[in-house]
Formats: C-alpha cells, sequence, structure tokens
C-alpha cells in the first residue's frame, strides 16, 4: 500500500474538494483543452480527450463524463455544464450568469465515445475502490489503442490486486499490438495467446497477414496464437448454439403444452390456442400498466403477479369457450376446427377494440435484462434463462396435476375411455370444462413468456398455432412427454439449420422435415399403448 | 339443430366483427375532395404506419382548416389492408373505383407498393409513397417523397467507411426477406465491391417477416466481427420484427463502439417500445430526425403533438415525429400545390404540375419535386440512438440531394430514363 499513498492523498484531496460547492470544484483545468472539446474537426477532440485523460484528475474526469452524456455544454465561447439550475464553467468552475439563450450540447459520435470511454477509465484505474479500478480495467480490454500504453503501464506499476493486475497486463499487451518495436510485439502476442475472448482473436488476426506485420517471429506467435485462442472459442460457439437451441425449444414447448392437453390429450382442434397465448400476454400488459400505476416501487416484480394473472385470464376465457361452444361440438372435429377459428377471430377483434391494432410495449424487469458472461465471448441473456427455469416449472407443475392428483386421474380416464369412465361416475362434463381450462390456462403461462422475447399485439397467437401443432403432432397426440422431447427436438435442429443455412430456408427445412416424418410415423414419436375407444 | 343453428350464430357473428374492424369510414360533406389513405392499421407494419395514418389525417385538417383546396375541403377515407399485400391492392381498387378519391397517400413496404401498382395504372390513380425504398422503379402514376438509395442507404455506407464512422471493412447486411432489402442490399454490394471490399467481407442475411429469435443471427455476427477487421452492420429489417432484434443486441452485450448497426426502417417511432441505453451509439440514416432544431421542425412537432392529444391517440404524451411521417405531410402539401396550381384535381393535370413543386419541410431545407423523375431532392442525415430514443445527428450533407431512382451500381441501369415510359 505504501507506493499508492501518493496518489490516495491526491484524490482524497480532490474528493474533498469535489464535495464543495460548485463553484471551487473546478481548478486545474486548461480552459483551451476544454475549449477543443467543442471543436469541429472529431481528431481536433480525441487528442483534447486523451490529454484530460492522462491528467488524472477529478475534475478531467467529471467533464469527460458531462461528455460521455452528452451533458457538455457549449454557447459561442462557452463550454459548460448545468449544475442545478446554475450553468457552471466546465475548466474553470466559474458560474454563468446569465445562463446563455441558445446552447447544444457537443456532438459525441461512436468514434469519441469510445475515446471517451477509455479516458473514463484510465482515469479510474488509480481510483480507492478496488470493484471501480476492477470495472475500469474489464473496459479497457477491448479497444485500447497504442497510445494508452504509457497510462496502463503507469497503473501497472501502481496495481496491488492481482486479478486487477492481470487485466491491465492483458489491456497492456492489446495496446502493445501497435508498438513499432517488434520485440514488444511479440511480447505482447505471446502473452495474449492465454486469452479466450473473440475480441483478442481479431486484434491479432491482421499479424497474419505480412502486409500488416513485417516481423516473421511476431507473425508466428500470432498464428499460434491465433490457432490456440480459436480452440478455447469453438466450444463456446457450440454452447452458444445449444443453448439457443434450448431456448427456442423452452418457447415452442410452453406454446404447445396448452395445446397438447387441449388437443393431445381431449382431442379438440383449438385454432383460438393462439389467442390463448395472446390473452396471457395482453394480461402480463395488463399487470404491468397497474404495477406502474399504483406500485411503482415493485415494478420489477410485475412479472411475478403476472403469472397468476395470466393463467385465471385464459382458464377463464378457456373455460368460457368450452362451456359455449366447443363443448356441443365433441366428436365432430371439422366443425370444431370452423368454430374455434371463428372464436379466434372475435378474440383477436376483441383485444384490437380493447388495447388498439398496434403492439403494446411489455417491458424487461431490471433482472431480466442483460446477459451473463459465461465464458469469454459467450453471453446467455438473462430473459431467455429464466424462460428456460420457467418452462421446466410449469412442465412440473403440468406433470404433477396429470399424474397426481384426481383430475389428472380423470382427464386421464376419460381420454382412454370416455364413456367406460362415465360409467364409474366421473363426471365426465364437468372434468371436460376443467381440463379445458387447464390447457387454456397453461397457455395463458406461456403467453406470460412470450411477452418477454416477442411483441405483443392481437395476432401474435396467429404466429404460434402452426409451431404448436407442429409439437403436439410430432410428440404424438395424447402424450405430455412426446410434446417435450419434440419441443426439444425441433427447437435445436432449427437453431442448427438457421446457423447453416438462415431463418427463411430453416423453416422450409424444418417443415419438410416434420412431414416426412409423420408420413412415416403418423403416430408421432410416442405413440400410445394400451387398448383404447377409437372413435 | 339446436347447435348447428348456434355455430351459425357465432360464425355470423364472428364474420361481422371482423368486417366491422375493416370497414372504411367517410365524413360527408356538400362539395368535397375525396383523400385515400391507405396504411396498415393492424399486423407486423402496423406499428410503422399507423403514425403515418395519424399524419396525414392532421395535415388534412390542417389544410380544412386554413380553407382546404380550391375552396373545397378535403375528405379523408382510411381503410386499413392489415399488413396483407394482396389485400393492398384490393382496399387500393376500392379507394379509387368505389370511393372515387382524388388521390392517395399510402404504403410503407415495397412489396405493398408492388402490389398496388398495377392498379394505379390502371385505373389512372395517383400514388403518394411516402417511405424510403430500394429504386428500381419510376412510374407514371407514383411520387416518391421517401429517400432514394443514393439519399440514404449508400451515404449511410460511407459514412460508416469514414473515419469518424469506425473505418468499417466488414460488413453484415441483414434484412427482413422481401423486395427492399434484396434489392438495398444488391446495391450495396456492388457498392461495396466499388470500394474494394471483397465477398468474403459480407455476410448477407434475412429473415421472414415477424420473425422474433434473433439468437443465430446475433452470435453469427459476433463471430464474423471477431474476424479481424472492424465490421458494422446494415440493417434493413421492417416492422416489429425490430424489437426483438435490438433487445436482443441489448442483451447480448453487442455495443455501438464495437459494432455499430446502421438501419433504414428504424426512426424514433419504432423506437418506443424499446430500452434505448443498452442501443446508445448505433446508427440509422433519414431525410429527417425529430431532434433537428428549427422553427419549422419545432411548429411540425407541436402540431402532431396537438394533434395526438386532440384525438386521445394511445400514449399521447410520448409521441414522436419521424422521417416517414415527414414525408407524407411534405406529400399532402405538395399535391395540394400542384392541385392549385393545375387548378384541377385531374391525375394527368396535377401530375403535371407536381413537377418542380418546392416546400419548405421540417428538415429545415427546402425541398423540391425533381421536374422529371417523381423524386424529391432531399438532404441526408445519420443520427445516433440517444439514452431517451431521439437521435443525435452526427453527420449530414450540406444541402438536399437529387435522387437517383436507377441506381449506378446495377448493371444496365445506365440505359435507363430518368422519367417515366408513358409520360
Amino acid at each position: 500500500m505504501t507506493d499508492t499513498g501518493p496518489t490516495m492523498k491526491r484524490l482524497l484531496l480532490t474528493l474533498l474538494l469535489l464535495l464543495l460547492p460548485a463553484s471551487n470544484a473546478f481548478a486545474a483545468l486548461d480552459p483551451a483543452l476544454v475549449r477543443q472539446l467543442a471543436a469541429e474537426e472529431s481528431d481536433d477532440k480525441i487528442a483534447a480527450i486523451r490529454q484530460l485523460g492522462a491528467s488524472a484528475s477529478a475534475d478531467a474526469a467529471k467533464v469527460l463524463k458531462a461528455m460521455a452524456d452528452d451533458e457538455l455544454l457549449v454557447a459561442d465561447e462557452a463550454v459548460f455544464i448545468f449544475d442545478g439550475e446554475q450553468a457552471v464553467d466546465a475548466a474553470t468552475g466559474a458560474v454563468i450568469d446569465p445562463v446563455p439563450e441558445t446552447y447544444e450540447s457537443i456532438t459525441v459520435n461512436n468514434r469519441l465515445r469510445s475515446e471517451l470511454a477509455n479516458a473514463l477509465a484510465a482515469l479510474k484505474l488509480y481510483d480507492p475502490d478496488r470493484a471501480v479500478r476492477l470495472a475500469a480495467a474489464t473496459e479497457l480490454q477491448s479497444n485500447a489503442g497504442i497510445g494508452m500504453a504509457p497510462i496502463l503501464a503507469a497503473a501497472m506499476a501502481k496495481e496491488t490486486d492481482a486479478g486487477i493486475q492481470a487485466l491491465l497486463k492483458q489491456a497492456h499487451a492489446l495496446a502493445n499490438l501497435e508498438n513499432p518495436d517488434a520485440a514488444a510485439r511479440l511480447a505482447a502476442v505471446e502473452l495474449l495467446a492465454d486469452s479466450a475472448s473473440p475480441a483478442t482473436r481479431g486484434l491479432l488476426l491482421p499479424l497474419l497477414d505480412e502486409a500488416n506485420e513485417p516481423d516473421a517471429a511476431v507473425r508466428e506467435a500470432a498464428a499460434q496464437a491465433v490457432d490456440a485462442i480459436e480452440a478455447r472459442l469453438a466450444f463456446g460457439e457450440i454452447l452458444g448454439q445449444i443453448f439457443s437451441g434450448l431456448s427456442l425449444s423452452s418457447i415452442l414447448l410452453l406454446a404447445a403444452l396448452g395445446l397438447a392437453i387441449t388437443y393431445g390429450v381431449m382431442g379438440v382442434i383449438n385454432m383460438a390456442h393462439g389467442e390463448l397465448l395472446m390473452i396471457g400476454a395482453y394480461a402480463t400488459f395488463f399487470t404491468q400498466t397497474l404495477f406502474r400505476a399504483y406500485f411503482p416501487d415493485y415494478i420489477d416484480w410485475y412479472v411475478l403477479a403476472a403469472i397468476p394473472a395470466a393463467f385465471l385470464a385464459a382458464a377463464l376465457v378457456g373455460m368460457l369457450l368450452e362451456r359455449t361452444v366447443i363443448r356441443r361440438l365433441y366428436g365432430r372435429p371439422l366443425e370444431t376446427l370452423l368454430a374455434t377459428w371463428g372464436l379466434s377471430l372475435i378474440l383477436i377483434q376483441a383485444a384490437r377494440m380493447l388495447f388498439g391494432a398496434q403492439n403494446v410495449e411489455v417491458a424487461n424487469p431490471v433482472w431480466m435484462s442483460g446477459g451473463v458472461e459465461i465464458m469469454a465471448g459467450l453471453v446467455l441473456p438473462w430473459n431467455r434463462i429464466v424462460i428456460i427455469g420457467f418452462t421446466l416449472f410449469v412442465l412440473a407443475l403440468v406433470w404433477v396435476l396429470m399424474q397426481k392428483t384426481r383430475l389428472g386421474l380423470f382427464v386421464r380416464a376419460i381420454t382412454q375411455n370416455r364413456p367406460m369412465a362415465g360409467c364409474v361416475g366421473v363426471p365426465t362434463g364437468r372434468v371436460d370444462t376443467m381440463a379445458f381450462g387447464l390447457g387454456a390456462g397453461i397457455a395463458g403461462l406461456g403467453g406470460v413468456a412470450l411477452s418477454q422475447i416477442a411483441n405483443v399485439g392481437p395476432d401474435m397467437g396467429q404466429g404460434y398455432i402452426v409451431d404448436s401443432f407442429l409439437v403436439v403432432v410430432l410428440g404424438g397426440v395424447g402424450q405430455l412427454a412426446g410434446a417435450v422431447w419434440a419441443a426439444l427436438g425441433l427447437g435445436v435442429v432449427t437453431k442448427f439449420l438457421e446457423g447453416w443455412s438462415g431463418a427463411v430456408i430453416a423453416k422450409i427445412v424444418v417443415l419438410v422435415i416434420v412431414i416426412v416424418f409423420i408420413q412415416k410415423r403418423p403416430q408421432g414419436l410416442f405413440a400410445l399403448k394400451g387398448r383404447f375407444v377409437d372413435n | 339443430m339446436q347447435t348447428r343453428r348456434n355455430f351459425l350464430k357465432m360464425t355470423v357473428l364472428s364474420s361481422l366483427l371482423t368486417l366491422s374492424g375493416l370497414a372504411s369510414f367517410s365524413v360527408h360533406a356538400a362539395e368535397t375532395i375525396k383523400v385515400g389513405i391507405l396504411h396498415s392499421l393492424s399486423g407486423t407494419m402496423a406499428i410503422s404506419e399507423t403514425a403515418l395514418k395519424e399524419t396525414a389525417l392532421m395535415t388534412i385538417a390542417q389544410i380544412n382548416k386554413s380553407g382546404g383546396v380550391m375552396g373545397k375541403m378535403l375528405e379523408p377515407v382510411v381503410v386499413d389492408p392489415a399488413s396483407n399485400w394482396p389485400l393492398f391492392a384490393e382496399r387500393s381498387r376500392q379507394l379509387l373505383s368505389k370511393d372515387k378519391v382524388d388521390v392517395v397517400f399510402g404504403c410503407w413496404t415495397s412489396v405493398s407498393r408492388k402490389s398496388v401498382l398495377p392498379v394505379f395504372k390502371e385505373l389512372n390513380g395517383l400514388l403518394f409513397y411516402p417511405v424510403q425504398y430500394e429504386g428500381e422503379e419510376l412510374e407514371k402514376n407514383v411520387f416518391y417523397t421517401g429517400a432514394a438509395p443514393n439519399q440514404q442507404a449508400i451515404p449511410a455506407v460511407e459514412y460508416l467507411m469514414s473515419k469518424d464512422g469506425g473505418s468499417a471493412k466488414r460488413f453484415v447486411l441483414l434484412g427482413t426477406d422481401y423486395v427492399y432489402p434484396r434489392t438495398t442490399n444488391k446495391i450495396l454490394r456492388a457498392f461495396l465491391h466499388s470500394k474494394g471490399i471483397k465477398d468474403a467481407d459480407i455476410m448477407e442475411e434475412y429473415t421472414p417477416f415477424g420473425h422474433s429469435d434473433y439468437q443465430t443471427i446475433i452470435a453469427k455476427i459476433k463471430k464474423f466481427a471477431g474476424e479481424g477487421k472492424k465490421t458494422a452492420v446494415v440493417s434493413t429489417i421492417n416492422g416489429d420484427s425490430n424489437v426483438p432484434f435490438y433487445k436482443e443486441l441489448g442483451n447480448a452485450g453487442l455495443k455501438a463502439t464495437d459494432v455499430p448497426v446502421v438501419a433504414f426502417s428504424v426512426g424514433e417511432e419504432e423506437l418506443r417500445g424499446v430500452d434505448t441505453k443498452p442501443l446508445m451509439g448505433h446508427l440509422a440514416a433519414w431525410n429527417y430526425f425529430q431532434s433537428i432544431k428549427n422553427p419549422t421542425n419545432t411548429a411540425f412537432i407541436k402540431m402532431y403533438r396537438d394533434w395526438a392529444k386532440s384525438q386521445k391517440l394511445p400514449n399521447a404524451d410520448t409521441v414522436v415525429t419521424n422521417d416517414p411521417m415527414e414525408a407524407t405531410y411534405i406529400g399532402i402539401h405538395m399535391w395540394k400545390q400542384a392541385v392549385e396550381k393545375a387548378k384541377s384535381t385531374d391525375v394527368d393535370k396535377v401530375i403535371a404540375a407536381m413537377a418542380g413543386q418546392t416546400f419548405k419541410a421540417p428538415s429545415g431545407f427546402v425541398v423540391k419535386m425533381d421536374e422529371k423523375n417523381h423524386h424529391l431532392h432531399k438532404p441526408v442525415f445519420i443520427g445516433e440512438v440517444k439514452g431517451d430514443g431521439q437521435f443525435n445527428v452526427v453527420w449530414k450533407t450540406k444541402g438536399p440531394i437529387r435522387a437517383q431512382p436507377w441506381s449506378p451500381y446495377i448493371p444496365g441501369n445506365d440505359k435507363k430514363k430518368d422519367v417515366p415510359d408513358s409520360k
């Protein structure tokens, strides 16, 4: 800790200064340099950013932060920041009174933004807080140019934490790839061979070309490093594909699970199934609106409240449909098909009248946004991870309901032999309603999941009806396990095909595969065994 | 029979309900000029097109308030083709032959424009098309108030290749699978070849309309970008697919400073449904942005906000203006000027009077309808997405550019005439 002493002191001092009123906070910035931040040419701006970044001053950090946030303003000759209501000169800290009438923020494009990010990260490398330094060192992993090399070297000398030290070393090596000295480049390349990041590979690749890299030894080392990194990346890539396949499977399964009960088990060709998904998604939207209006503090948890709401909403609609229309058409598949199709149109139009024809916005809660980096180059989005978990939960729920409850027993009995079940006292009519409600409710749960990744609109269900039937038919009618395997197979195959041929072709090929499969094996993956009444 | 009768009832009821959603409405007045509005108010394109219907109605109300056209009030006839391309043709036939409108403002996707073209040619109608498109078309019956490729796509790619745009050397051309993205990408590929970029450094990908799972594509872009050269993505994704695309982009941690995405069909309206913080720095190229500061634009934005409030549009307090809305606004005003010049709503006379019309546009420039080629001379802006869903203009042309509907980058186009055939 001894060698960080002076820096610490200086930082504490500047921190103390920052606590004083804003007018005193700025002291040591060169006005001309700050003025240059508002220059016409990006090159001039960048030069100023780099100088300020190297100054290791907290004032510079404040000005650069304001610039990155589009809050550094310019009016004629003055460059200033708003501090509350007051306009404060960015360089001197003097209050500008009156506030200029017309001003605009300094335009920042991507090139400037990455320079700003680097400069800000460099300024944070001396922060007393380990977490801040770690974040800064991580930030510098992607595009540190040769200009950063001396700053990084200085920071490395001061750094005591081993983890941050390693990151800095890596960033220093990245910066040194542009070093005119071949020996420095070679050392950098050798160090980078241990990396597993696609960005590093991207930076090393140009060194394989003689046009970019005159030194043969460096070229050789770079080739070896690229091979080593690629071997590590290949694994991650396959893992990524499997994950996206699993994610698609989970969505297919959620969409199809309700149908597996209503069509698979009860034999109702329910064309309005997609609309039950839509009802679930709108219930989520409705819950979100309620939370926004009444419990804004708990807005992040509205999804949890949406789960029972969507289940109930969809189940009620489902039971209503069963009682009023579908019940009268049992055993007449063609009429059921037409009637449910009509119902789906009614439901779509009802949603359009209630919520408008445009898609509604369902926001991901904060804990479902972003992703987690499993390994370098492989980021798994949280919303998809949560949905896979949710699918497993719904699956367990359905399994318990079907296998362990009286209702499940009745449903299974009716599926196998309706008259016989009736004879031994199963109230077939009521069970039908309950089972249909259950299937609809599960579809509603699917709608909650869909609302988190797809668009929520009146006709969103139309896009899932074909996929849902595909899953159920492929899995084998009457079998929940079949639906699981079919969804898994379809999801993973689609994703691998997409990677190889693009989304449009993949969709066609999957359809052809399913048709051929059904031709060869009409009963689907799993056929029910045992004796049934064939009606 | 009980069940059958019920079934019949349901069917009748459902078809009635469906019809009620599609039926057009019209207001009766003594002496009016009928104006057709042909935009999808439902389906995948509703996200973009609904605002254009509102803009058209607003502009018509504005014109009526100041005395109408030649002393006659304009009477809007709104129909909903529901993002269904054949239905566009059906609805436009209805507008032209049943409602007898004098002009139609409408369409967004090129496939919908291509679908109505034969109808407009057959019945000699007049269509104002307000959206940027792929060019390769010049019809007597159509005025194009959106951008041709040289007024949007080409400058955007040039910017990406410039130092400030990140000196991109590799390009991902990503689009929805239909005529506009395919043709634009064909032009861009030829353009990139002319700049010395090899096929190995260009990746082309398409997704169906309404696609919502962009995991594979984002993974592919990541992989492609990690192959040693600065990569940029040119997106011609249309409609509500943009929401899942940008969501996935944000979740996958692909930042604009690493791989910038420039979009040609994403504006302020499309970003309303997205959390834009992870998208900071991604780009869009248009001929207008809401963030452009000038008195004409301030008035335009205020007019639309007031309109949204008075019409009680959903989320009226957060409505935004965008490029195709500006193009709709310009189109209706120019048509009014042309009718007044021709002293008639006769299609052929109005077409002749359109040539050379000028209008002070909200973009801050005076835009002019070309004397010959039915396209506007427009300025080009490139903007970066800000945290609040608006765009920060980072590049613009000095003045309006003349449109080249026949892109010089497609072989054979040098022989094509710059005027519609039947003129």
